[in-house]
């Protein structure tokens, strides 16, 4: 099977001498294609550093890393990955559309093609009456679905998203979490999913991976064996609610 | 509608006009452009003639004499009299200003987008520039009459160039530099190279503070322009004509000559704020609502 995220004994220590704080240590983790993987932790446990690791937005201080089978550098220029962040990011400048072009247009893909492909992406993700609005024209939740249009608007193969949100209101959030497996099950993209809530990692996840802090490091991984299709009921099964409490004992016990 | 509906109403009214302040409340009514003219200048015109009714009042109350202040109805007389030779004068002067301006800000344009893509060059230029913006750069007008021979317009338009650069290369500078960590990281995911970074995300970015950089640097211009005019040249100019009628107790002359200088300055200014809405209709202080 192909892996999307190989790590191995993976360190990174941020700064030199004794200011140096070790962000990372010993992390080994394997992401199948087609996997749903959330990476939760309290804050400062590295959970956001793996992830800009893997995207090569950090160098690794130690041990190997590829990211679909290549040098993360590599996957990086490939245009391999997509990414969210925890705001959506948006161009001011640029229109909703003009915003999910962006990476087209830095991969010279023609004008023509472009609008199609921003206006299927914004399909995807229910905006297509937005397209001439600007950023600061929609909520929270439509800024971060226009990030989302974005990042998979050049049909990358891995999607990493760090807390994309966090920042919204409880009831967007439930609604941007089965947009975005929608988005899933319908692309078939792998996704590294970074988030500290415990709840919205396995509703999410087909695994999820516990991060304990100083050094960050992987403290267990819980397989998600909730029904593929998850819905508002999954949130009412009891299954959902032991695997919920199965990731927060682990926790406890990562910061006693 | 009471009066204090119409209250509410107006300060929710914008247009082009009023779209020129810099921050617009939020609120989208379509107002008439007369209703708008009324409310929005009506009291910045009221204040303009209390003014000059009390100057026109207290020079004549107290007799103040015509060379130390003259009376608006005299610098009226003036402007209105002279109108060929102050606005002919008024032109060149702009000639030298614009002159001056473009290309003190083209060289600001190109040292602030160098700086922010080479940072040696930066760390190398940039203290020394800070430095030198800080020396009264006026006082070099003499010196460059001289490099540039006094007669020609250039050495007004040399003054001018230095005067402007700084402000302004420091200004775009800045907003080339202070661009959101996140957005860089962003082009980094989508493998941008680093010239589509600054064609996509620093330029736009900068634009703001540019604009700032232009509005402070047309005022500059003139007044560099008008300085360097006082240490000599042709007298067909304005810093000169203020000179010399200044010199044959003509002082409503003079004045008129400053009037003329004040409104090339406002038109300029004008200008600049119009370009300004046209090359960043997305930014924050145009928004008219959702």
């Amino acid at each position: 099977m192909t892996l999307v995220v190989a790590a191995d004994q993976l360190g990174k220590v941020f700064g030199t001498g004794s200011d140096s704080v070790e962000a990372l240590a010993g992390i080994d983790l394997s992401i199948p294609q087609g996997d749903f993987i959330s990476l939760i932790g309290p804050s400062g446990c590295g959970k956001s550093t793996l992830l800009r690791l893997i995207g090569d937005l950090l160098e690794p201080t130690s041990g190997n890393l590829l990211t679909n089978g290549k040098q993360p550098s590599q996957a990086r220029l490939d245009r391999d990955y997509g990414m969210v962040f925890q705001s959506a990011t948006l161009l001011d400048w640029r229109t909703v559309r003009k915003n999910v072009e962006l990476p087209l247009e830095i991969m010279d893909i023609a004008a023509e093609e472009r609008s199609k492909r921003a206006g299927e992406m914004l399909e995807l993700v229910q905006l297509d009456q937005f397209g001439d609005h600007y950023p600061w024209q929609l909520s929270g939740g439509m800024q971060q679905r226009v990030a989302i249009a974005r990042a998979l608007a050049f049909e990358p193969s891995l999607l990493l998203m760090d807390e994309p949100f966090g920042a919204l209101d409880e009831m967007t959030r439930e609604l941007m979490q089965q947009e975005v497996l929608r988005l899933w099950r319908e692309t078939g993209i792998s996704v590294v999913f970074v988030t500290h809530s415990i709840p919205e990692a396995v509703f999410l996840s087909t695994r999820v991976v516990v991060m304990t802090p100083r050094p960050g490091r992987i403290s267990a991984e819980i397989t998600i064996d909730l029904p593929a299709k998850r819905d508002q009921d999954t949130r009412e099964d009891p299954r959902y609610f032991e695997l919920i409490t199965e990731v927060r004992e682990v926790l406890r016990r990562g910061e006693a | 509608m009471t009066e204090r509906d119409d209250v509410i109403r107006e300060s929710h009214e914008t247009d082009v006009f009023t779209a020129f302040e810099g921050d617009l409340p939020v609120g989208g009514r379509k107002p008439s452009a007369i209703r708008n003219f009324s409310g929005k200048y009506l009291p910045a015109l009221a204040s303009f003639l209390v003014v000059i009714l009390l100057w026109e009042g207290l020079t004549r109350a107290l007799g103040v004499e015509t060379f130390v202040l003259p009376k608006p109805s005299e610098i009226l007389t003036s402007f209105v009299e002279t109108w060929d030779t102050i606005w002919g004068a008024g032109f060149r002067t702009l000639f030298e200003a614009v002159g001056g301006f473009v290309m003190g800000v083209s060289a600001a344009v190109v040292t602030a987008l160098a700086a922010s893509r080479w940072v040696r060059f930066r760390d190398g230029m940039l203290p020394i520039a800070i430095a030198l913006s800080a020396t009264p750069i006026i006082a070099l007008a003499p010196i460059f009459n001289n490099w540039f021979t006094i007669t020609s317009p250039f050495s007004k338009m040399a003054v001018v160039a230095v005067l402007v650069y700084f402000p302004v290369m420091i200004n775009t500078t800045r907003g080339l530099q202070e661009v959101d960590q996140r957005e860089l990281e962003l082009m980094r995911s989508v493998a941008a190279s680093p010239n589509e970074t600054m064609r996509r995300v620093r330029i736009p970015h900068a634009l703001p503070f540019f604009f700032a950089s232009l509005k402070v640097a047309s005022a500059l211009s003139l007044i560099a322009a008008i300085v360097a005019e006082y240490f000599g040249g042709p007298q067909d100019v304005l810093g000169q004509y203020i000179i010399n009628r200044a010199n044959l107790f003509q002082f409503p002359d003079a004045w008129a000559a400053i009037l003329v200088a004040s409104l090339l300055g406002i038109t300029f200014y004008i200008l600049i704020l119009g370009a300004e809405r046209l090359f960043m209709p997305w930014h924050v202080s145009f928004r008219t609502g959702r």
